[in-house]
């Protein structure tokens, strides 16, 4: 039953409140409050992270861009610095929820709360974004990649831990990305199957690319096999192809009455991955 | 259970009520403050007729911890026009025909006056987007949409005046 709720003004300060006793961090609170009126996880204290100014930010930071872990998803889709500079994350960003839940979710909590198919944490792996993780002993970090322990389950503890921001490269000019995704409607609809891709070419040639697919497996899936086929080779219709089948390869899609039957989103997938890639190398062309 | 004082600027007057830590906002507005204007629909922010406006942004009342709204600018349809002279969006609504039963028309109205206190010139889209939270069962949208995008032209005309 829950006794208090602390609406915390610095890092500090959440940090002391996690210590005592039965507290969890709460930022927008989307899901955790649905949570714990269902009993799904419980608390005595809530520590709301949200009025704490150096956690508001979206910010460049040597090359970095960094949003701050009250940031919600409607303050990164619209602002500018995201939209030139991780438009990947701009449109996962805005194709959460609806307006209001896009008002009150926090992209920190998207990762978090790890469900697999949450679209800006998505859009976060691909971009390799890292974790600031704050505890009383001081700072980590993580790759967002390496956060999910299973369905629903992150590594992160709530109770202990506080992840101050989330950070990734700015793309640069020979760098472009696109957001695919598949619902049965415009809005408050889950995803079917969602993807990621950011790329960087150098002389027509893929230096680099990361493509990631969800929910196909209990987290955002990278297609390793497909992205290191596509490294040094030219961008042409064959290779995106041949990367596409390989990336749907990895997938393992389930049965789902909400989503589909695994074998129609796992064929979907290879054509959405396609797009993705097509996006993406078209836009880092410039 | 453990007791706070919440504070906030409700439709442009400061209030102060008693809640528990666990209360939603949606469960003060309604409950103590008597202001059941404001819809509860799901309770689970996936239909948008509790829609809300705090700080100028629409949220979903029903999942808005009541604690988290302390010193803010909290605005509910009890707020917006009155008896003798409506919000043009409440007028608008009216002449379009865009309430049926009803239940949805609160968090509709504040969702699109959310928009419109940012925009007064909205495309068909961003007025799409901005009620794509508000679920309607009986309109089918089209007369909604006629109604904001006539609220948006009455209140360009005021201004001018």
């Amino acid at each position: 039953m829950l006794k208090d709720y602390v609406r915390a003004q610095t890092v500090d300060e959440v940090l002391a409140a996690l210590q005592k006793g039965d507290a969890r961090v709460i930022a927008g609170g989307t899901d955790l409050i649905l949570d714990l009126q269902a009993e799904k996880v419980s608390a005595e204290i809530l520590v709301d992270i949200n009025s704490i100014d150096d956690l508001q930010n979206i910010e460049l930071v040597d090359g970095q861009i960094r949003i701050g872990a009250a940031v919600t998803h409607q303050q990164a889709a619209e602002s500018q610095l995201v939209l030139d500079s991780a438009p990947v994350l701009a449109e996962a960003c805005r194709s959460v929820g609806s307006l209001q839940i896009r008002n009150t979710g926090t992209v920190v909590g998207n990762v978090i709360n790890a469900q697999p198919a949450a679209d800006a944490a998505v859009a976060l792996v691909a971009l390799g974004a890292v974790a600031e993780i704050k505890t009383e002993n001081g700072t980590a970090y993580q790759p967002v990649e390496d956060l999910y322990t299973g369905v629903g389950k992150s590594k992160i503890d709530s109770t202990k831990q506080l992840v101050t921001a989330v950070q990734f490269p700015a793309l640069l000019p020979n760098q472009g990305s696109a957001f695919i995704r598949l619902a049965q409607r415009g809005a408050l609809a889950l995803p079917v199957l969602n993807v990621a891709v950011v790329a960087s070419l150098v002389n027509h040639k893929v230096e680099w690319v990361r493509i990631v697919m969800a929910p196909v497996a209990p987290r955002p899936l990278r297609a390793v096999e497909a992205e290191n086929m596509l490294r040094g080779r030219e961008v042409n219709e064959q290779n995106i192809l041949e990367a596409a089948k390989a990336a749907a390869a990895r997938a393992n899609p389930r049965d789902s009455a909400l989503r589909g039957s695994g074998q129609y989103r796992k064929s979907v997938l290879e054509t959405l991955v396609k797009r993705g890639l097509s996006e993406a190398f078209n836009k880092a062309q410039g | 259970m453990a007791q706070m004082i919440l504070k906030m600027i409700l439709n442009g007057k400061p209030v102060e009520r008693r809640i528990s830590p666990g209360d939603t906002l949606l469960d003060v507005l309604r409950g103590d403050l008597g202001l059941s204007g404001t819809k509860k629909g799901c309770g689970r922010g996936e239909c948008g007729a509790c829609t809300v406006i705090m700080n100028g942004k629409a949220v979903n009342s029903c999942i808005v911890p009541a604690p988290r709204a302390m010193n803010a600018r909290i605005e509910t349809i009890e707020g917006i026009g009155t008896v003798e002279k409506l919000h043009p969006l409440q007028e608008t609504f009216i002449h379009c025909g865009a309430i049926q039963c009803g239940f949805c028309t609160p968090g509709m109205i504040m969702s699109a006056k959310a928009l419109l206190d940012k925009n007064s010139n909205p495309t068909r889209e961003e007025i799409k987007e901005a009620v794509a939270g508000n679920i309607c069962r009986c309109t089918g949208y089209v007369k909604i949409e006629e109604a904001i995008m006539m609220a948006a032209e009455m209140i360009k005309r005021e201004r001018r005046k």
